[in-house]
This record gives structure tokens, C-alpha cells and sequence, in this order.
């Protein structure tokens, strides 16, 4: 009887701390945000697809300069949160930098 | 079945780079012969030259690459690939399907091309761009480069 009453506190207990927990968590988030905001103007340069800018149709696996800046250090492909390269773009871009490290044109992992 | 019907493959492979000229010419041979057998084309043959390679492979540092665009049939590049395999002087090869990409290409550049005409010509300007018209190239006041150096907010 005791026991069974024990377990049943402690469930509701843990359950009550995530709650709360969570929602703290979320707070924090938010005053992080503010702060984010405060520092740093809202500005960011707008980014443009360098292959719709460029008007660049066809993104060969053998161009690999073309390719080469979107290879970071580390031989991954560079994200398109982070190019700005449009999605159809992107797809493109990734075959051929796929193809290229077939060939050795680019790296596959670099230390 | 119709296959093979305009179908168009590039095929890369590597070669040390010791290899002399002569040995290139004998392994273009060796194509030549397998592809005009299965009733192939070799459209465009480019030498590369000797190049560095992006990581080593079977302990050499540079590779002699070459190029050759093919018509023919898959049957053809299923051959070539398999005797590629088999010959150990290639280093690697690669090979590529690129008609169908190719005709996109062809289609989305010559619909913009079109498109810029039509709308110039719409404006009442001459449908091909003169010279010294618009702004210089190079003049651009944001320059883009393509890396995002913020922070994400």
C-alpha cells in the first residue's frame, strides 16, 4: 500500500519536474534570442544562388573550380543554409561533386 | 528494343603517370576497337595530360586522364566497363550517361536566350544586347561572395 503510493508520487513528481523543466528551458531560448538580436543588428546580406545568378546550367562534374568553393577545408559538401544555392541547384551540385571525387578531381575527406 | 538510340556517354580513366604515349595511344586503340565493334561511335577524344590527384590511389600522386565522349549503346559501355576493370594499367575510370543532361541544358539556355529577346523586343530594344549598354560589368555594388559569414538568427 505504502509502496504503491510512493511510485505513483514519483511518477507525477518526474512528471511535474519535466513540465517544468521544459518550460524553463524555453525561456531561456527566448531571453537568448533577445539577446542574439541585441547585439546584432537584423542584417544579413541577402544570398543569391551563384549558379541562377551566374546563369550557370550546367554544373559539370569535370569543371572543378566550378565546384572547388563548394568544398570546404574538410572535403564536405557545403550546405545550402550556408552557399545559399537554390534547392534544384544544390541537387545538381551534388551529383557532380560526387562524380569528381570518383575521378580524384576532388577529395573525398582531407585532415 | 531500341536501345542505344542517340544514347551519348563520357568516359574518363586514369593512367600513371609514368605512362609514355605510346601506352596512351595502345589503351585508345583498345577502346576504339571495342566500341567500332559493338557498333559505336567515339565522338571527341581529350587528353588531359598529367594531372594531380585529389587523394592517392594505388600509391601514385598524379594521373594521366582521358577524356572520350562515346555514342552508343549500353550493351557498348557495359563492355568497356568491364574490360576497364580487367586492365590494370587504369588507375580508375568513370563512366557517364550525359545526352538526357545535355539536352536540358540545351533546352533551358536556348528558352532564356528566347525569353530575353521576346522581352527586349517588347521594350522596343534591339533583341540582342549591345555593347556598352546597362551597367559594366564589374561595377556591381554588392558584391555577393557565396559564403554566409553571420549568424544564423
Amino acid at each position: 500500500m505504502a509502496f504503491g503510493q510512493g511510485r505513483s508520487g514519483g511518477g507525477g513528481g518526474g512528471g511535474g519536474g519535466g513540465g517544468r523543466g521544459r518550460g524553463r528551458g524555453r525561456g531561456d531560448k527566448k531571453t537568448g534570442d533577445k539577446e542574439k538580436g541585441q547585439r546584432r543588428p537584423m542584417f544579413r546580406r541577402r544570398k543569391v544562388c551563384k549558379f541562377c545568378a551566374d546563369k550557370i546550367d550546367d554544373i559539370n562534374y569535370k569543371d572543378a573550380k566550378l565546384l572547388g568553393p563548394f568544398v570546404p577545408e574538410r572535403g564536405k559538401v557545403l550546405p545550402r543554409r550556408i552557399s545559399g544555392t537554390c534547392a534544384m541547384h544544390q541537387r545538381k551540385l551534388q551529383t557532380a561533386i560526387k562524380r569528381a571525387r570518383q575521378i580524384a578531381l576532388i577529395p573525398y575527406v582531407t585532415e | 528494343m531500341t536501345e542505344g538510340a542517340g544514347r551519348q556517354y563520357e568516359l574518363i580513366y586514369i593512367l600513371p603517370p609514368d605512362t609514355t604515349e605510346a601506352q596512351v595511344t595502345e589503351l585508345h586503340a583498345q577502346v576504339e576497337a571495342v566500341v567500332s565493334r559493338m557498333s559505336g561511335r567515339i565522338e571527341k577524344t581529350e587528353s588531359w595530360g598529367r594531372r594531380k590527384l585529389a587523394y592517392e590511389i594505388g600509391h601514385q600522386k598524379e594521373g594521366v586522364y582521358v577524356l572520350e565522349v562515346i555514342n552508343g549503346s549500353g550493351e557498348l559501355m557495359k563492355e568497356l566497363d568491364r574490360r576497364l576493370k580487367v586492365i590494370d594499367q587504369v588507375l580508375r575510370h568513370l563512366i557517364v550517361r550525359v545526352d538526357e543532361e545535355k539536352k536540358v541544358v540545351d533546352r533551358t539556355r536556348s528558352k532564356r536566350v528566347a525569353n530575353s529577346e521576346r522581352r527586349r523586343v517588347k521594350r522596343g530594344l534591339p533583341p540582342v544586347r549591345q555593347p556598352g549598354e546597362g551597367r559594366p560589368a564589374g561595377d556591381a555594388e554588392e558584391t555577393d561572395d557565396d559564403r554566409f559569414d553571420g549568424v544564423e538568427v
